[in-house]
């Protein structure tokens, strides 16, 4: 790292964010031999949202063994020590520029302008709040998102609720359904607007059906009580378009609503940038290098896209931190891309873009549009089928990943379309 | 507690007021019932300052807009208070509607509005090119304006209070009376207070409280207005604001910018019973966006960051009601202050304070704090600026909210004010943390320890709005050790 009279800080490989996502990217990146390299983290350790995770069930992919979020986290902030990485914490980050200036404050270090030859963002992603959803109702205290209150519970020590419903059947509600029926609450019911879960069918039957919770499919909160603290929730089954059926409501009274109704990337440094964003992912498009539209920026986790599994960010991050580093060598050069496009059955996909002329292996990562039984999977390049894989079920709460080997991608020869065929 | 002058209600009529009155050697309190200032309307308005061509001319109405409008770039200046100036439209569709604009630009000529004039449809999509094309022609307000709300509240009050004024929060007023020894009993919450002078600027509350003192009635209708706040847009489809024909029922349902670049949607007109029922229904909000559309077709709830309500006090008979309570000495009165009551507040508060000067004969103090010191706000400096204001103040390097910027220095500053705040909800109302996109998912938890740490209370004493709002029920060690029992 240089210091110029200017008082600009040169780097070759800046991090944005030292969660899982960044630490694999700053390890990937020191591994290939990048000396001069940063990562920024906003809160006061390293390890992301993972350091509120202390449930277990992470890293079985990745190390074939069950571990804490914490402890998953502590094995690459380990790593990164080995590495003698520089992550520097408390440290907001408050834009980052097309040409790679990045400027951040902290309490120690005050304003800094950083100036890097390649970027990776890796700033994950936040909870959909409750003005998102438009729930009519008074405006009372006992609303939370399920990672803040999993804050509250596993970080701060504090019991947000007694009788708690919760809205959304996202990964982090269903965790929190478990965690505060542990803690002694009552969880009187989880309702998902959709008529299937958007969490993975682990955690609903160890989070719900475990602790005889009952999930309500197919309904929504319509209406919230209470003036100062929240007294009561309406909630009523809703048609094939969503909108609530009269005569279904059911009345539950609770202290507590606590809501987990999807995950936005935080995309709000990037789009400072110039990265082009998707409108399905809410994430960079990016190459197979996990290059954004602006040369020299990558993206990699749920900053990217939202994952079910710290595994796959982990993995994705690698590759981040690999073709950042090659880009800050100037290995990476321009190249012509070819598009890749969702078929039917499919949202999603990233890379949105495959560069023509590599030949390495290229995972598609996707999620199905709806529920598919018995279906198959199938990748073509133009009319020409390159991959197929039958699955007994395809979910949207799963995220679906298909691989080109490395001689079919060197193959590629024109727009790549993945889609969900056949199937119940 | 005696005091010279108790004012009833701290929201902006109350704190104008209290502000005005300060200038003078007098000895004054303002009792509220919420937690904190601007709780009630002062707090869900349209935040709009208007221009002053709705109301009849030769009303109260009228009269109190205009000047008061007028005061508010200086006054705004003075306190550090955001305003800007963007226009506002009035459009109409069809022949009647343009019947009805000729007669507002009448009034508004009539009532000393400037530059207030008809456009046609050509000039109206070349000024806001994305309102429905359907539009027929419009009233152009040059002079309208945007402001804060409950940031031009609390500034008003914090002025009031480093002049002296005293405010006691959390107090309801249950009764209002004239002793045998002359004087105003009022008692409330935590005890009676002992006056000379009462001055009833109570909002919802305003003929409740005019009816202890007066045998000649006054009536306040509740009506509702709900909102759907929107986040920032790049490009904004406004620069104006954009009013429908205004009904019998008020003005009707504008789509505005907000003068923090948020977008509003709102608000509907709905009488209602409970004068505290700020809940919002799904088929007004609905209704809402449908009448939305009128103005702009794109309108729809992507991008909504919340909805919310507030309560106008309608009084029966139309106007303002203000000035010396008939009947009564030595007291005054502020009632049925709904729309354009923001805009008319700081002239109310001068005409009204002016009178209770004079006729109480009080004596001007020979010196007052001019103005208030406020910091620019971290988000809108400049890289340079920032760097200053974190060597000057190293907790400005720690953000607490990321989607609006604030740091965790401003946050303390907030607390500590003259008026400062004592909940999630007056911390983000006076810094703008929790008011983004994510709606305090990150950091309310932070600024929930900031105040335990600034007030000296538990983090389960911390509120969201005061009373029983509070956002923690206890600890995992009390959880546990109940337990085991």
């Amino acid at each position: 790292m240089s210091n110029e009279m200017s008082g600009v800080l040169h780097v070759d490989v800046l991090v944005v964010g030292a969660g899982p996502a960044g630490l694999a990217a700053a390890i990937a990146a020191r591994e290939d031999g990048i000396d001069s390299l940063l990562v920024l983290e906003r809160e006061h350790n390293p390890g992301g949202i993972l350091r509120q995770c202390i449930h277990n069930g992470f890293g079985l992919h990745r190390f074939k063994e069950e571990l804490t979020g914490p402890e998953y986290a502590q094995r690459d902030i380990d790593r990164a020590r080995e590495l003698k990485i520089e992550i520097q914490c408390d440290t907001t980050v408050l834009s980052v520029e097309a040409d790679h200036t990045v400027t951040c404050v902290s309490a120690e270090h005050g304003l800094q302008v950083i100036k890097a030859k390649a970027i990776i963002l890796a700033m994950g992603c936040r909870e959909r709040p409750r003005g998102a959803l438009g729930t009519p109702g008074t405006r009372c205290a006992g609303i939370y998102s399920a990672g803040t209150a999993q804050k509250f519970v596993n970080l701060e020590g504090y019991m947000p609720g007694k009788r708690v419903v919760i809205l959304g059947s996202g990964d982090i509600g269903l965790i929190m359904a478990r965690r505060m029926t542990l803690q002694g609450a009552k969880v009187l019911a989880c309702v998902e607007i959709m008529p299937y879960s958007s969490g993975l069918n682990r955690n609903i039957v160890q989070c719900l059906e475990d602790y005889d919770i009952p999930l309500y499919l197919s309904h929504t909160v319509i209406d919230i009580q209470g003036r100062e603290r929240l007294s009561g929730v309406t909630v009523a089954k809703v048609d094939e378009n969503r909108r609530p059926i009269p005569g279904t409501e059911i009345q539950f009274d609770c202290d507590t609503l606590l809501l987990s109704v999807g995950l936005i990337p935080e995309n709000e440094l990037s789009q400072g940038a110039g990265v082009s964003l998707s409108p399905l992912t809410s994430g960079a498009v990016v190459d197979d290098a996990l290059q954004t539209s602006v040369p020299g920026i990558f993206a990699c986790g749920n900053v990217l896209h939202v994952h079910d599994l710290v595994d796959h960010v982990s993995n994705e991050s690698f590759k981040a931190g690999h073709a950042a580093a090659a880009y800050a060598r100037g290995e990476i050069a321009e190249a012509q891309t070819i598009e890749v496009r969702d078929g039917s059955g499919v949202r999603g996909t990233v890379p949105q873009r495959i560069r023509q002329g590599i030949d390495t292996e290229i995972d598609l990562m996707f999620r199905p549009s709806a529920v598919f039984r018995k279906a198959t999977c199938v990748v073509r390049c133009g009319e020409r089928e390159i991959a197929r894989r039958k699955a007994p079920i395809f979910t949207p709460g799963e995220m679906a990943v298909m691989t080109l080997k490395p001689e079919v991608v060197a193959a590629l020869d024109g727009p790549v379309t993945v889609s969900i065929e056949g199937g119940e | 507690m005696t005091t010279d002058i108790l004012i009833i209600g701290a929201g902006v009529v109350g704190c104008a007021l209290a502000r005005v009155l300060s200038r003078y050697e007098a000895d004054i309190v303002v009792l509220e019932r919420g937690a904190d200032v601007a709780e009630g309307a002062s707090k869900a308005n349209s935040g709009i300052v208007h221009a002053g061509f709705d109301a009849h001319p030769g009303t109260l109405k009228a009269k109190q807009n205009v000047e008061g409008a007028a005061m508010y770039p200086a006054l705004c200046e003075e306190l550090g208070v955001p305003y800007s100036q963007p226009g506002a439209l009035v459009i109409g569709f069809n022949e009647e509607d343009r019947k009805t604009l000729e007669t507002l630009v009448e009034q508004g000529v009539q009532n000393g509005v400037p530059g207030v004039r008809l456009i046609q449809r050509d000039e109206v999509l070349a000024l806001e090119p994305n309102t429905n094309p359907e539009v027929l022609c419009a009233l152009y307000a040059p002079t309208s304006g945007l402001t804060s709300p409950y940031e031009m509240t609390f500034a008003l009050a914090d002025h009031a209070a480093v002049n002296g004024v005293r405010f006691r929060l959390n107090e309801e007023v249950t009764s209002v009376e004239k002793g045998e020894d002359g004087l105003w009993h009022v008692k409330a919450t935590s005890g009676e207070y002992v006056c000379r002078v009462v001055v009833n600027c109570a909002g919802v509350g305003s003929a409740a409280i005019h009816n202890m003192m007066s045998e000649d009635k006054l009536t306040i209708i509740n009506r509702r207005g709900q909102y759907y706040l929107m986040d920032r847009m790049d490009p904004m489809p406004f620069r104006m604001t954009m009013f429908q024909c205004p009904t019998k029922m008020g003005k009707g349902v504008l789509v505005s910018p907000t003068v923090h670049g948020n977008l509003l949607l709102g608000p509907s007109a709905e009488d209602i019973p409970d004068a505290c029922d700020t809940a919002t229904t799904g088929d007004i909000l609905d209704f809402v966006l449908d009448k939305s559309k009128l103005t702009w077709p794109a309108a729809s709830t992507r991008g909504a960051i919340t909805n919310f309500s507030g309560i106008r006090a309608h009084e029966a008979k139309g106007d303002f009601v203000i000035g010396a309570v008939k009947g009564q000495e030595n007291a005054y009165e502020t009632v049925g202050i709904e729309s354009p009551g923001l805009s008319s507040a700081p002239a109310i508060a001068e005409s009204l304070g002016a009178q209770i000067a004079e006729e109480q004969g009080l004596a001007r103090k020979a010196e007052i704090v001019p103005t208030l010191k406020r910091e620019k706000p971290f988000h809108a400096m400049t890289t340079a600026e920032r760097a200053e204001a974190v060597k000057a103040d190293p907790l400005n390097g720690r953000l607490v909210c990321r989607c609006e910027v604030v740091t965790e220095a401003e946050i303390r500053e907030a607390i500590r004010r003259p008026v400062g705040a004592t909940t999630i909800d007056g911390v983000k109302r006076r810094t703008r943390a929790g008011m983004g996109r994510c709606q305090g998912g990150f950091c309310s938890p932070r600024v929930a320890e900031i105040l335990a740490e600034e007030l000296g209370v538990p983090m389960t004493e911390i509120t969201k709005c005061g009373g029983e709002s509070r956002l923690l029920v206890g600890t995992i060690a009390d959880a546990m050790t109940k337990e085991a029992e």
